[in-house]
This record gives C-alpha cells, sequence and structure tokens, in this order.
C-alpha cells in the first residue's frame, strides 16, 4: 500500500512538472505572429501538448506498471516467507531453533497486515498409531500457535488443526521422509495484497 | 488323501438309514456330542441340493472352519456325490470319518431347512427352519447362513460362533464394514476424513471421528444417515459408545493437550473425563462390565496404556513402563471375558500386538511378522482382527489366540483401524 501510494505521487508530480513547462513554453512563442502562422503555431502547439500528455500518461504508466510488478514480487516473497513449514523431531510437539527462526520470520508480516488469518495445520510422520497422531499433529498446530500469539500476533487470527498422518509432504518409510512430514503447515488467507512490514 | 479304491468302498457302504426325523429339538438346546475332550468336534456337513447348493455347503463349512472350534470334515468329490445320493445318513461311513454330528441345509421356498444328525446315538439330533427373503448370494443369504452356523456352533460347543459378525474398517477416506468371511466388503459412511469407527452395542449404529471438519459423528447403518454429534475447533479422535449405548466417550483437543469426553446421544455433551494435563489421551475402551476404561496416554512422556473408572477417576498405569526405542504402547482393546487387554507396542522397531493380563500383568506377544497394530476383539473372544503389512499393503488379518491360526480378511487398497462388532441380531 505505502509502496503503490508513492508510486501514484511521483507519476503525479511528474505531471504536474510538465505542465508548468509547458506554460512556460506557450507565451514565448506567441509574439509577432501573422493570422496563419498563429493558426499553424496554435495547431503545432497543440500537437505537442497532445504528444506531451501521451507521454506522460505512458510514462505514469509503465511507471505504475513496474511498481506493480514488483510489488507483487515483494507480495510473492512475504507470502513464502508466511507459508513456509516448520519441522520437528520423533513424537515431539516442542519447537526446535530453526522453527523458531521460521516462525519469527513469520511475525513481522503478520503483524503488518491485520486482515490476514492463518490457518496452522499439524502433521505427523506415520510411524505412530493413526489416533495419537491426530493428538500430536493437534500439540504441534497449538505450540505454533502458541509461539506466535506470544509473539503479539492476536488469537483471533490464527486456528489450530491436527491432519495426523494423513497428509505426507514425502512418501517412503525412510528418516529423511519422516523429518518432511512432522511439520506444521500455514495457509493464510485474506487481508488483500501483502504489505512490507516497516523496518 | 483317501485312495478313489477307498472312496469307493467308503461310498459302497451308504446304506440308507432310516430316518425319523422328530421335531424334538427347541431352540438353545445343547446336543451333547460326545467327542475327545481338547479337540473340536468333528462335523461333515451333507451336500446341499440345487442350484446354489455348493455355496450353502461351502459357506456353513468356511464359517465353522474360520471359528476355529468346529472341526469340518470335508468329504471328497465322489464320498460326497454317494453321500447325496442317499436317503440318509450313512453312519458307519460318518462314525469312520469321525465325525461326531451331520448337518443337512436344504434350500426351501422360504429359506432354508435344517437338520442334524448325532453319529453316536444315530438319531436326528435337531430340526429347525429358517426364513431369509434374500435371493441367492445376498447379503440377507449370506446372513442366514452364517447365523445357522453359529447356531450349530453353540449347540456343538456351548459357544455361539462369529460367523454372522462384522467388521468396520477406514479405506481410503471412507467407513467400510465386511462380513467376517470376508465377503460383502462395502462402503458405509460418505466420503471425507472419517476416521476410528466404532459399533453401538445394537450392533445397528456406528460413531465415527472426523478431522475436516472436526467432530464425532452417529451413523445409522440401515439408512444410512448420518448426524454430527459433536464438533467444533481442535481435533476429535476415537469414539466409543457406552456399553448401555446411550453416550459416546471420545478424545478432544484444542491447544493443551487431547483429554477424554463424554457426550450423550440425546444432546447433553462435552464433558471431561481424564485429567491429562496438556498430554495426550485417545483410545478409549471398556472393561466389559461398563466400570473401567483403558486409554493411551502419553502423560508419562510416552505412549503407555492406562485404566481408570468410567468417571474418570482412579488411573492405574497398565501397561510396565517401558524406556528407549520400544516405549510407544496404544490402541488397547478389553477382551469380551474382561481377563485380557490387546494392543500394540513397539518391539525392535515395529509395532506388534500383544495382550495383558489384567490378573497377573503378563504379556503375551501375538504376531511378529510385519508391522502389527489396531488390535480388535471379536464377541468370542478367542479371535482378534488387527492390521498388518505382512503382504506388502496394509490388509486386516484375523487370529485365533488360542492356535495361533491366522487368515488374511480383507484384500485390495490399504485400510486400518478396524473394529469388530457384537454379536448382531437377524436383520
Amino acid at each position: 500500500m505505502i509502496r503503490r501510494t508513492a508510486v501514484l505521487s511521483l507519476a503525479l508530480l511528474s505531471m504536474t512538472g510538465l505542465g508548468a513547462c509547458r506554460r512556460r513554453v506557450v507565451p514565448a512563442a506567441a509574439p509577432a505572429a501573422s493570422g496563419a502562422d498563429a493558426q499553424r503555431q496554435a495547431d503545432s502547439l497543440a500537437a505537442l501538448r497532445a504528444q506531451q500528455r501521451a507521454d506522460s500518461i505512458a510514462a505514469a504508466e509503465a511507471a505504475a506498471r513496474a511498481a506493480a510488478a514488483s510489488d507483487q514480487r515483494s507480495a510473492g516473497e512475504l507470502a513464502s516467507v508466511l507459508t513456509q513449514r516448520v519441522y520437528f523431531d520423533y513424537d515431539r510437539d516442542d519447537l526446535r531453533d530453526d522453527a523458531r527462526a521460521v516462525l519469527d520470520a513469520k511475525v513481522p508480516i503478520l503483524l503488518a497486515n491485520p486482515g490476514v488469518t492463518v490457518e496452522i495445520t499439524g502433521h505427523t510422520d506415520e510411524r505412530g498409531t493413526a489416533e495419537y497422531n491426530l493428538a500430536l499433529g493437534q500439540r504441534r498446530a497449538a505450540q505454533v500457535k502458541r509461539y506466535l500469539t506470544a509473539k503479539g500476533v492476536p488469537d483471533s487470527r490464527l486456528s489450530a488443526q491436527s491432519l495426523g498422518d494423513s497428509q505426507p509432504a514425502a512418501e517412503g518409510t525412510d528418516e529423511s521422509a519422516y523429518q518432511q512430514n512432522r511439520r506444521a503447515e500455514f495457509q493464510p488467507s485474506g487481508g488483500g495484497a501483502l504489505v512490507r512490514p516497516r523496518s | 488323501m483317501r485312495s478313489p479304491a477307498l472312496c469307493r468302498a467308503l461310498a459302497a457302504l451308504l446304506v440308507a438309514a432310516p430316518l425319523a426325523a422328530q421335531d424334538t429339538t427347541s431352540r438353545g438346546v445343547r446336543i451333547g456330542l460326545t467327542y475327545d475332550p481338547g479337540s473340536k468336534p468333528g462335523v461333515v456337513v451333507l451336500p446341499v441340493s440345487g442350484a446354489r447348493g455348493d455355496s450353502v455347503r461351502a459357506i456353513i463349512q468356511r464359517d465353522f472352519d474360520y471359528g476355529d472350534r468346529v472341526n469340518p470334515i470335508v468329504l471328497d468329490g465322489s464320498v460326497a456325490l454317494e453321500a447325496a445320493r442317499s436317503a440318509g445318513p450313512n453312519w458307519p461311513l460318518l462314525a469312520r470319518l469321525g465325525a461326531a454330528a451331520a448337518v443337512q441345509v436344504t434350500p426351501t421356498p422360504t429359506g432354508f431347512h435344517l437338520a442334524v444328525y448325532n453319529v453316536a446315538t444315530r438319531q436326528t439330533a435337531l430340526v429347525r427352519d429358517y426364513a431369509s427373503t434374500g435371493a441367492a448370494d445376498s447379503r440377507a443369504w449370506r446372513a442366514t447362513l452364517h447365523r445357522i452356523a453359529d447356531e450349530l456352533e453353540e449347540s456343538f460347543t456351548g459357544v455361539r460362533g462369529i460367523a454372522g459378525t462384522r467388521v468396520l474398517f477406514e479405506r481410503g477416506r471412507r467407513i467400510w464394514v465386511v462380513d467376517s468371511d470376508g465377503e460383502g466388503a462395502t462402503p458405509v459412511s460418505d466420503a471425507g476424513t472419517p476416521v476410528s469407527p466404532a459399533w453401538h452395542p445394537n450392533g445397528r449404529m456406528i460413531t465415527y471421528a472426523t478431522y475436516r471438519p472436526a467432530g464425532i459423528s452417529v451413523l445409522d447403518l440401515a439408512s444410512g444417515r448420518a448426524r454430527t454429534l459433536v464438533s467444533g475447533q481442535g481435533v476429535y479422535i476415537s469414539p466409543i459408545f457406552t456399553p448401555d449405548g446411550s453416550s459416546v466417550i471420545y478424545a478432544h483437543g484444542v491447544e493443551n493437550g487431547v483429554d477424554l469426553y463424554t457426550a450423550s446421544l440425546s444432546g447433553g455433551g462435552g464433558r471431561r473425563l481424564s485429567v491429562g494435563r496438556g498430554s495426550d489421551n485417545v483410545s478409549p475402551s471398556f472393561s466389559p462390565d461398563g466400570r473401567r476404561i483403558a486409554f493411551m496416554s502419553g502423560r508419562a512422556g510416552h505412549p503407555e496404556i492406562y485404566t481408570m473408572d468410567a468417571d474418570g477417576t482412579n488411573v492405574d498405569l497398565l501397561t510396565p513402563l517401558a524406556f528407549g526405542e520400544n516405549a510407544y504402547r496404544a490402541s488397547p482393546d478389553w477382551s469380551p471375558d474382561g481377563r485380557l487387554v490387546a494392543f500394540q507396542s513397539m518391539i525392535a522397531g515395529n509395532f506388534q500386538v500383544l495382550t495383558i493380563n489384567l490378573r497377573d500383568r503378563s504379556l503375551k506377544q501375538l504376531t511378529s511378522d510385519g508391522r502389527n497394530e489396531d488390535p480388535s476383539w471379536a464377541p468370542d473372544g478367542r479371535h482378534i482382527t488387527f492390521v498388518s503389512n505382512r503382504t506388502g499393503t496394509r490388509q486386516l488379518w484375523v487370529l485365533d489366540i488360542e492356535s495361533g491360526r491366522t487368515r488374511q480378511l480383507t484384500r485390495g487398497a490399504a485400510v486400518r483401524l478396524p473394529a469388530w462388532s457384537p454379536r448382531l441380531r437377524a436383520e
């Protein structure tokens, strides 16, 4: 939002600047002109003005397009931070240092985008029982939610739900697959385009 | 195997014995066959006439076989043919075959006619008619034959068979049901996220949990109609009916662990039973008298089996605390006779099914091949179904804990979380 406003004001400034030039040019060309000359001059002036106006609009549009693209890129980056998964140790729900770092990166974005809500889902590997894994997945999602609320994200914007071992991120029966499956996922929604937190 | 010559000789012995069929027995009467103590009574199922006769006979023989209490003496072709032609049981042949009884099932326009012959007394021991409205090979038709087999088993051994029971399980995001002989596997719930099916004591309703949306549902099997009993934030797991059928006990948690709760079918509900203080408490199973509940809890830092009173008080650790990589015990199921709790335990990196004796806490490992889990008792207290990946995919297997015999119950796509039905009344 802030970036977009800045781009718009830049575009407006450049248009006013062009307008000022135009006012300076016109009086200089006006004196000692005959009727036909005056008409030609007026025509070419009008053409010039039209050209200038078209150019400035095109420039403003290009600038706006570039700014939007850059916004989009940055919104994409912000979204990927928000959806980055956190991982857990076997049969544990406590947050490892790497998980805390991932969550810490989400906090300022969540605080800068108060319209965004996040569904946190807890997942497990397939090694436990289906029933215990649903409970363990819930503990993981709840632990993540607790961490984020402790950092100031309002409780009402976060939900925690377990999917147990029902949606593995990786197939396989080795530790590398299991590690990818012991995770919490984040599904942000609402709030429009994400804005960068003020640094 | 008998030689053809012997078969011909046996067939030649088939002399039609005069039969005086008598309606002398009534429902529930023990026939009192004589056989060696400790061995299973041998029973010959005589050939059955009619287009589906072979199926009728095969189903009853298989029911006896799967029940593990009666030894079906299977005659080979030529003997069977001669037996079918004879006007009545060939007593000398039956005695030579080691049969204590012979069973004759005859299809009738309204169902089946049953006659049981006592080989020792050379008398008709039982005559009974069974109504069956279902077409041949329909579920109702097969259910009637299972009922005949179960009542025969009861009259031979004093213990009713389990052929007429069924098993619920989860497959491909649906709850399914299969007959105890592996026939008729069919989905009963809509597609969704149902887990952990359990039977109502009346055998006509089931309950299960769903995780998206999270809640506990109750489904009427006859109509297929499901309703949500409780739902909301967090997770709902492992519902079971109370023995009186009035309520459901289930596990539920949002942000502070998972505890056991109770909700009434008539509406009241959500009362917490267990006090897990942030730990996970799931997978309840009632003792047959309804006074205690076995459940799995992580309160000691890893999953173990505990018991508590039905109101949540007097919690006891049931399984001896394990340490290290084997410290994972789960999925308790209380045996129908109340003596044992079956559960799964991590052993050398794989789950295995064990029982623990309530009296002396002795452990008995029942499986060793592959990963084996989610045990559920048959109502006879002798058979257990469980999930095993021993053939590659997770399938249901049935184990006779007395003989150690196992058989595969389901085939096809992977399954989990079986629940064996109570004895089912005729439909």
